[in-house]
């Protein structure tokens, strides 16, 4: 196992340093002077002159790459170019609401497609199969903010049953949080759903059809056990994983998700820092975001390795 | 760049071979139950948007002051937007502009894709290990948050998003194509090639290519469902397609305002569902017609 996370987190270092160099480059080359987002359109060139000085503006990119990744490193992320606020304390904000919904839709997702998903390959070719098959096959095709809009229509603004948009932290009013987060993760969740139905449906078909699960068949387990036990500890091998690397699509979701029911999360913070041409913002919001995939993906590596022997002992 | 060699010396190969087997997976595709009806919602979509002009009842950008949103009904089928101007119309423009930055990007990251991948398989060592890292670091962005970041720098509009949507598609078929090219580049007949003196260039283009193409374009047609999903969705965040040109993500976002006019978000949405369906069927069935193992 500790070979295991040595090997992986070896791997994990290039990425991490073409990620954090692309990040870098990409908000770096962010057109407009950011002088003007700090001192507004009237600031004379002195000035301006002035502030690119103090902001290192003037040094060679490399230079500034080095810079701006000892800081990172250290734990400043600078300051919004707007508010100035310090853009650590902004992201540790707006990071609990990102990772809950993340969460959330986990479980929606996990929790709708999976049963259904064994459903399905139980009776395969039954008509619950089929019901299931198009379910996926929709749910795949549906749009998710669109699935968002269409949520926010019918319970909110039709039957009245939940809030259209806003934000409470878990910490202030549990219930008033989680109803508030029930259309979003639904959101984001449901369009996952689709993928883990046929993946658990594919996979739960594929280990029963497997000499072990008619041995134990064969030697009188009970079909519940055989399922449970045997069957689907197996078969969620491959789900954990699509799970795992579908969390980057999943915390994409979310940033759009976010602006639909203003959610005050990174995602939002990524769009508003947008339109205001905020670079300091973007670029944490950013680090934070991909950070968050990579440790979740390597996560999922372990997890692999947990339930897979074979894995761990490689 | 080489790979505009690439394809055209395959295209100009004297066997006829690829045709054959292009007009192989376009039966197989047809065969397959699934596989034509997502034929027929594509096709009825390229329609819709080559014929736009013909077919719109109204001009998509006109705006009628004393229609402004009116319900569905005879005049305007799909009703009328906040500014008075006819919905059916502004979906059957909309077509146009997506499957425009669908099939643009798609074909953009495909062909970036397939050089990078064929490079990085054959030339292997550094250049290997240099390329496919650049890509590891690109494909740890979530694609959307990608495809945002961007266009926040390029600045919102509609080439840069299909820019974005191409870039970060990229890295997916220079994988594909890598793993692909590993496989050929060690059998006998390409092995036998280069004995004979054959240039790099030649082998990857006569030989390498060709067998990795048909999974490629199965890639593909996988790829682009999800680039019409980040188009939308860029388009609905206002960082895609600028009004007033329509755009069925930009005209999801206004409707969500009038929570009134139901028709503003259900239309667009619809619209992009169907075709979002369309090319999963075809990419599913042409996996299916391509490696028969994976047929259920």
């Amino acid at each position: 196992m500790l070979r295991l996370l040595a090997s992986r987190i070896a791997q994990v270092i290039p990425v991490l340093f073409v990620m954090s160099l692309a990040v870098f480059a990409l908000t770096d080359l962010l057109p407009g002077d950011p002088t003007i987002t700090v001192l507004g359109e009237n600031a004379t060139p002195q000035q301006r002159e002035v502030l690119r000085k103090e902001m290192g503006l003037d040094r060679p990119a490399p230079l500034r790459y080095l810079d701006w990744m000892g800081r990172t490193l250290s734990g400043d992320l600078g300051r919004s170019l707007r508010t100035r606020e310090p853009v650590t304390a902004m992201i540790a904000a707006r990071l609990p609401v990102t990772v809950e919904l993340t969460i959330l839709s986990m479980l929606v997702a996990s929790l709708i497609g999976i049963p259904l998903g064994i459903a399905a390959a139980l009776k395969p070719n039954s008509w619950i199969d089929f019901a299931v098959s198009v379910t996926a096959l929709a749910g795949m095709a549906l749009p998710f903010f669109w699935a968002g809009i269409l949520l926010i229509r019918l319970f909110s603004i039709q039957l009245g049953w939940l809030p259209p948009s806003g934000y409470v932290p878990i910490w202030v009013d549990p219930v008033r949080n989680l109803t508030l987060m029930v259309l979003p993760s639904l959101t984001v969740g449901g369009a996952m759903a689709g993928l883990i139905m046929r993946q658990t449906r594919s996979a739960m078909l594929q280990t029963l059809g497997q000499d072990f699960i008619r041995t134990a068949r064969a030697k009188g387990v009970p079909e519940r056990t055989v399922v449970v036990r045997h069957g689907l500890r197996s078969a969620l091998l491959p789900v954990v994983t699509v799970i795992g690397l579908q969390s980057g699509a999943l915390i994409g979701g979310a940033v759009v998700t976010e602006t639909i029911f203003s959610l005050p999360g990174l995602g939002t913070m990524i769009v508003d820092g947008i339109f205001q041409r905020d670079f300091a913002v973007i670029q944490g919001a950013l680090l934070t975001v991909v950070l968050a995939v990579v440790v979740v993906n390597l996560l999922t590596d372990l997890t692999y390795g947990l339930l897979d022997r074979r894995v761990r002992l490689a | 760049m080489s790979i505009a060699n690439v394809t055209s010396t395959s295209d100009r190969a004297p066997e006829k071979v690829p045709d054959a087997r292009w007009l192989g997976l376009l039966k197989g595709l047809w065969r397959h139950r699934l596989g034509r009806a997502g034929c027929i919602v594509l096709a009825v979509l390229v329609l819709v948007a080559a014929g736009a002009d013909w077919l719109a009842p109204h001009d998509p950008t006109e705006i009628y002051y004393d229609y402004i949103l009116v319900a569905p009904d005879s005049r305007f089928w799909f009703g009328t937007d906040e500014l008075g101007r006819d919905i059916f119309s502004r979906v059957l423009f909309g077509a146009r502009v997506s499957l425009q930055v669908v099939a643009a990007a798609v074909a953009l990251s495909l062909v970036i894709g397939a050089a990078v991948g064929l490079i990085s398989g054959y030339a292997g060592a550094w250049i290997d290990n240099g390329l496919m890292r650049v890509m590891d670091g690109l494909m740890a962005f979530p694609a959307l948050v990608l495809a945002l970041a961007i266009v926040a720098v390029l600045g919102p509009d509609l080439l840069n998003a299909m820019i974005a949507i191409a870039v970060v598609n990229t890295p997916g078929f220079a994988r594909l194509v890598r793993g692909e090219t590993l496989v050929v580049r060690e059998l006998d007949y390409v092995q036998a090639a280069r004995a004979m003196g054959a240039s790099p260039l030649r082998i990857v283009a006569r030989h390498v290519w060709p067998s990795v193409s048909g999974n490629v374009l199965v890639y593909g047609s996988l790829k682009a469902s999800a680039a019409l999903i980040t188009e939308s969705a860029l388009s609905f965040l206002g960082l895609g397609v600028q009004p007033p040109t329509p755009s069925w993500g930009y005209m999801l976002a206004t409707g969500m305002q009038y929570t009134q006019a139901w028709w503003m978000s259900i239309f667009p949405g619809l619209a992009i569902f169907l075709t979002v369906l369309g090319l999963n069927l075809i990419g599913d069935a042409a996996r299916d017609v391509i490696d028969p193992r994976t047929q259920r």
